[in-house]
């Protein structure tokens, strides 16, 4: 069984983010970049199935400017087989992301994709689902445990107030999210391991896929600030504030 | 200009998240139908019709919408959608961040996700990089899919509305998953999305057996327990209860955040609350900077001293 993982090189999350002058967009010249937090567990849970016998290969996507290759070799240091890289300098929407990986998993034939639930750069949480429509799949979105048994997985999935457990028929696609795993630390030989293995590079148009744009940012800015606070010093006078003043209690 | 909203329900009645959606859709303007698919749902289409400035309601009773499969419900909103609407609204709770995206696809458009307010009827600002930045986005779609983060829409009225209820066919199975359980994890305490008061514990809490206290503390309040994601990752709270980017994004009246530092985060998460109070041994973390009333102090001093205070309230 082949294994397609998405991968995408977003700012890290650590990283205060700083918003251009003319509001175009955020600064990314200089700032600290890494795999996608959620895409490190996608990865992961595909590396954790190959060991265990159930994936046959693993193939880790991104597509990003010419850094993205880096975000790759992190995928294939991890265990996964091989990569794609789809060079592209400018923004793509998820729809555009989902229309190039579906012509990804026909090209390899692929029965599973692992994909983070959402990038921590745009937060939207689409991609996955979109390529399951795309594909006419089945779709496990923010699996929390995955389980194979032959042409079926079994998938816990984070819902608003609990959990709800799934069946979905293979192929399918499935959406991580954070209580699946705890991706490992990429040990040294295994970094070296990964320059062996190799990645193939394309551009959008040799998968026949348009970058037409769907929307357009019109600008971005700082959120609100919120006023500052003050401080209380004991719980009484925390509660007679929060009664005579904030009357929130 | 038309929009369709997918409403939540449980059959007998419409969920409170929907009715966010339907603020939104008001905002942009045009005729708003509701559509209730599901299975023995006709109290809930009926409770949808009474939903002020909803004109019709879409019924749609069948088998194959007993439960919120992503699948079945995507192929039946795509093609009711392409009929004749230009919007398609839906909270982005759990099952609409599910669902829309797949509908989007369907209709080969983008979706617009997590609104927190409407411009005009194609151009809509929405948080990116955990809330630290808002971008102003323009659809140039001919349908524009839309989710609406809740916490910036007030719900409508559940009554005044007299809305037609219109029955429609369903697509029939897609048979390619099946629902096997729920778990619900505390039925006794009010849901975090819609909870007034949320008392809310981070690394700072060192236990999962401290959290009791929170939850104490909550009961006599009234509201619901909150984690960040460090206190999740560490195992001290389920996932459910994360509040976040990666998690949920509240806005209670009051928020109590205790043994938080305030990562970027985790304040996106929690960032339009009303009220904010801050308990924190450490005097510079940046969660005082996005407080309204700031305790500095242990923890496991203060919190026994609140419960008995509130003992007496």
């Amino acid at each position: 069984m082949k294994v397609i993982v998405s991968v995408k090189r977003v700012v890290n999350h650590n990283v205060k983010i700083c918003i251009k002058a003319d509001q175009s967009g955020v600064d990314l010249t200089n700032v600290k970049m890494s795999m996608n937090p959620f895409d490190e567990i996608a990865v992961e849970e595909a590396v954790r199935l190959k060991e265990a016998g159930k994936v046959s290969e693993i193939t880790a996507v991104s597509i990003g400017p010419i850094q993205a290759q880096e975000t790759i070799r992190t995928a294939l240091a991890m265990g996964a087989d091989s990569g794609i890289h789809v060079v592209n300098d400018i923004e793509i929407e998820p729809i555009t992301v989902a229309k190039i990986l579906k012509s990804i998993v026909e090209k390899i034939n692929s029965t599973i994709c692992f994909l983070g639930k959402q990038a921590i750069d745009d937060d939207c949480n689409q991609t996955g689902q979109m390529l399951s429509a795309l594909l006419g799949w089945s779709q496990a979105t923010f699996a929390s445990r995955v389980e194979i048994n032959d042409d079926e997985l079994t998938v816990n999935r984070e819902i608003d107030g609990g959990l709800e457990t799934i069946k979905v028929k293979t192929p399918t696609v499935i959406t991580t999210d954070l209580r699946l795993n705890e991706p490992r630390f990429v040990s040294l030989p295994n970094i070296i391991k990964a320059k062996k293995k190799t990645i193939a590079q394309m551009v959008a148009s040799d998968l026949g896929v348009s970058l037409s744009s769907h929307l357009r940012t019109i600008k971005v800015v700082d959120p609100p600030e919120r006023a500052g606070g003050i401080k209380v010093a004991n719980v009484y006078e925390l509660l007679s504030k929060l009664k005579s003043e904030a009357r929130v209690i | 200009m038309s929009t369709l909203i997918f409403f939540e329900h449980k059959n007998d009645n419409i969920s409170i998240a929907s009715l966010h959606a339907v603020t939104a859709a008001k905002q942009i303007g045009g005729d708003l139908v509701a559509l209730i698919a599901g299975s023995g749902c006709t109290a809930a289409a009926e409770a949808a019709a009474k939903v002020p400035y909803v004109s019709k309601v879409i019924k749609v009773d069948s088998e194959e919408y007993t439960h919120v499969m992503p699948e079945n419900l995507a192929n039946l909103i795509a093609r009711i959608a392409a009929d004749s609407y230009t919007h398609v609204l839906a909270t982005a709770t759990s099952m609409g961040k599910n669902i829309m995206p797949r509908v989007a696809a369907l209709l080969d458009v983008a979706q617009v996700s997590d609104i927190v307010e409407v411009v005009n009827e194609n151009t809509f600002i929405r948080p990116i990089y955990a809330g630290n930045a808002l971008a102003t986005v323009k659809s140039l779609d001919a349908i524009k899919v839309i989710t609406v983060r809740s916490t910036n829409f007030d719900p409508i009225a559940n009554i005044g509305g007299s809305a037609k209820i219109e029955d429609s066919k369903g697509e029939g199975d897609s048979g390619l998953s099946k629902f096997i359980s729920t778990h619900q994890s505390n039925p006794n305490r009010p849901d975090l999305l819609s909870a007034k008061v949320i008392v809310s514990g981070g690394r700072g809490m060192q236990s999962s057996a401290n959290f009791k206290m929170l939850e104490e503390i909550a009961d006599k309040l009234g509201g619901a327990v909150g984690a960040t994601r460090a206190a999740v990752d560490a195992g001290f709270m389920p996932n459910e209860y994360q509040i976040g980017q990666t998690g949920k994004v509240v806005a209670p009246d009051l928020y109590i955040a205790v043994g938080i530092s305030g990562a970027i985060q985790h304040l996106a998460g929690m960032m339009n609350s009303k009220v904010i109070v801050a308990i924190n041994n450490d005097e510079d973390a940046p969660i005082f900077k996005v407080a309204d009333y700031c305790l500095v102090g242990d923890l496991f001093k203060i919190l026994p001293e609140l419960k008995a205070s509130l003992d007496h309230l």
